[in-house]
């Protein structure tokens, strides 16, 4: 699932987007291209975040502080693994999950 | 033919509205010409935690409004059509990428000068202080304020201050000199600004801090909770603080205290502090529960707005129509507001969602709403 050009090539991620961020999206699920630069390179969390935010400005500081950290309430899945390094690879074909988890009234 | 603006329309056909701001989202109230009937309209942006809406009183039509939810980060929403559609800032407030500080929301938003009608601030919690010069748009830091190497010392860190958060507030702009600032902390106090906010120092003489040693007296790290001009006269400032009601004229720089004429029964403490648009000397304030804990309800489960109209030095209580007893509500610091208007709207919004409104300066009040969210902030405005 990975899209060429004559020039670079972009891996595409599957991004399920939880309700509280589909104002930004218009849907529950979107795929991202994110540019490949070398092979030995692999996309980032970081990069598709990136990516989402050029389609849909504004929607990566809701999710990522002015630090780089994942704010509190929200959760990432890479595939079936959770983390919080926006440093994490995520391969072509990959799904990134995003989970926008609070309890109380 | 185009509509008039409030400010060329006849006074006697003007109404007024109401932002009310809420921790699940946004209302507005809108008054027939005689302030009698008020129709509720929304939720606009239902869920997400509205810490201020403000329209800009500059043009009449424009509205700002800074706004987060439980999960997601801060924002601010700028409308130029009256509230009828609302667009995201597409940079928000946020502090500089080496400083190590998040902004957890911000609080407070102010017009700038007339003479600059593009120029917006932002106070946030944690401390910060941010300008916009496209509108609302765009905003950058202060750095004057934010980058200052005594900023840690003035306010503590970001985890100290008040039960929700440290907060940057009560931004006032001096309506002859654009670049004369004031602002307030809790924690921190007031700290004046003569250049636009790149050289600040405090303002804090004269008023306690209960909480701090006394000797010698701090300059600063107190706990203002609003400060207002007095209407017409901006050499004149109003502050509601933790530890007392307190005028300062300047260029004097030692505050005086207002609040010790208050009934003690009653006490010294509150939110909100309100100055009337044209008399100097008037002004309101709703005093809250500040003793053994803390409560901040109303004192004795009996609410009362307090009016002086001799710059502090006596209060009336004024109380008609407000709940007599088991009324155990509080007001926020941005919930109280007037209209402007002659005579004098005033307005307060509850922590349990109702709105309370009177049109003849406080005598007489009467509820029109009920069963909103927590209000955060009462914004009114002719129109």
């Amino acid at each position: 699932m990975t899209a060429t050009t004559s020039h670079e090539a972009a891996a595409v991620v599957r991004v399920r987007i939880p309700s509280p961020l589909r104002s930004y999206t218009g849907e529950s699920e979107v795929l991202v291209a994110v540019p490949v630069l070398a092979p030995e390179l692999p996309p980032t969390v970081s990069g598709v975040l990136a990516a989402l935010n050029v389609n849909y400005p504004g929607i990566r500081f809701r999710m990522v502080d002015e630090q780089g950290n994942v704010r509190p309430h929200i959760k990432l899945f890479v595939d079936s693994d959770v983390t919080r390094d926006l440093a994490s690879p995520i391969p072509s074909g990959a799904t990134l999950m995003i989970v926008a988890a609070l309890s109380g009234g | 033919m185009a509509k008039s603006s409030a400010a060329t329309r006849p006074a006697a056909t003007r109404r007024t509205r109401l932002l009310v701001a809420t921790r699940k989202g946004l209302w507005t109230l809108t008054s027939d010409v005689a302030r009698n009937g008020w129709r509720l309209a929304g939720p606009q942006f239902l869920g997400h935690t509205i810490h201020h809406a403000v329209v800009d009183p500059r043009n009449g039509k424009t509205m700002l409004m800074a706004a987060r939810t439980g999960h997601l980060g801060p924002t601010v929403f700028r409308s130029t059509d009256n509230g009828r559609t609302w667009k995201e800032a597409t940079r928000p407030p946020a502090f500089a990428a080496d400083s190590g500080r998040v902004v957890d929301h911000t609080f407070w938003l102010t017009p700038g000068h007339a003479s600059e009608p593009s120029t917006w601030y932002a106070g946030t919690s944690p401390q910060g202080l941010f300008r916009s010069n496209d509108g609302g748009a765009t905003w950058e830091g202060v750095n004057g304020f934010n980058a200052h190497p005594q900023r840690k010392t003035w306010c503590g860190g970001d985890q100290d201050g008040t039960p929700d958060g440290a907060k940057l507030h009560s931004i006032l702009v001096d309506p002859r000199d654009a670049a004369h600032l004031y602002i307030a902390m809790s924690s921190g106090g007031v700290f004046e600004s003569p250049d636009g906010g790149e050289h600040w120092w405090p303002l804090n003489k004269g008023v306690r801090a209960d909480f701090l040693p006394e000797n010698p007296p701090p300059e600063f790290g107190h706990d203002p909770h609003c400060v207002q001009f007095a209407g017409g006269l901006p050499d004149r400032l109003y502050q509601q603080n933790h530890c007392g009601i307190y005028r300062l004229d300047r260029p004097n720089d030692v505050w005086q205290d207002i609040g010790a004429n208050m009934p003690k029964s009653v006490g010294y403490v509150g939110f909100p502090i309100a100055a009337h648009p044209r008399d100097p000397d008037t002004l309101w304030v709703l005093p809250m529960d500040g003793t053994t804990v803390w409560p901040r309800t109303s004192p004795g489960g009996r609410p009362a707005v307090y009016r002086s109209r001799d710059g502090g030095r006596t209060w009336k209580r004024q109380d008609q129509g407000l709940p007599k007893s088991q009324s155990w509500w509080t007001v926020k610091r941005q919930a109280m507001s007037l209209d402007g208007r002659d005579p004098t709207g005033l307005y307060f919004g509850t922590t349990s969602g109702e709105v309370w409104a009177s049109r003849d300066e406080g005598r007489s009040f009467r509820s029109i709403a009920r069963h909103l969210p927590e209000i955060y902030s009462v914004e009114a405005t002719s129109i």
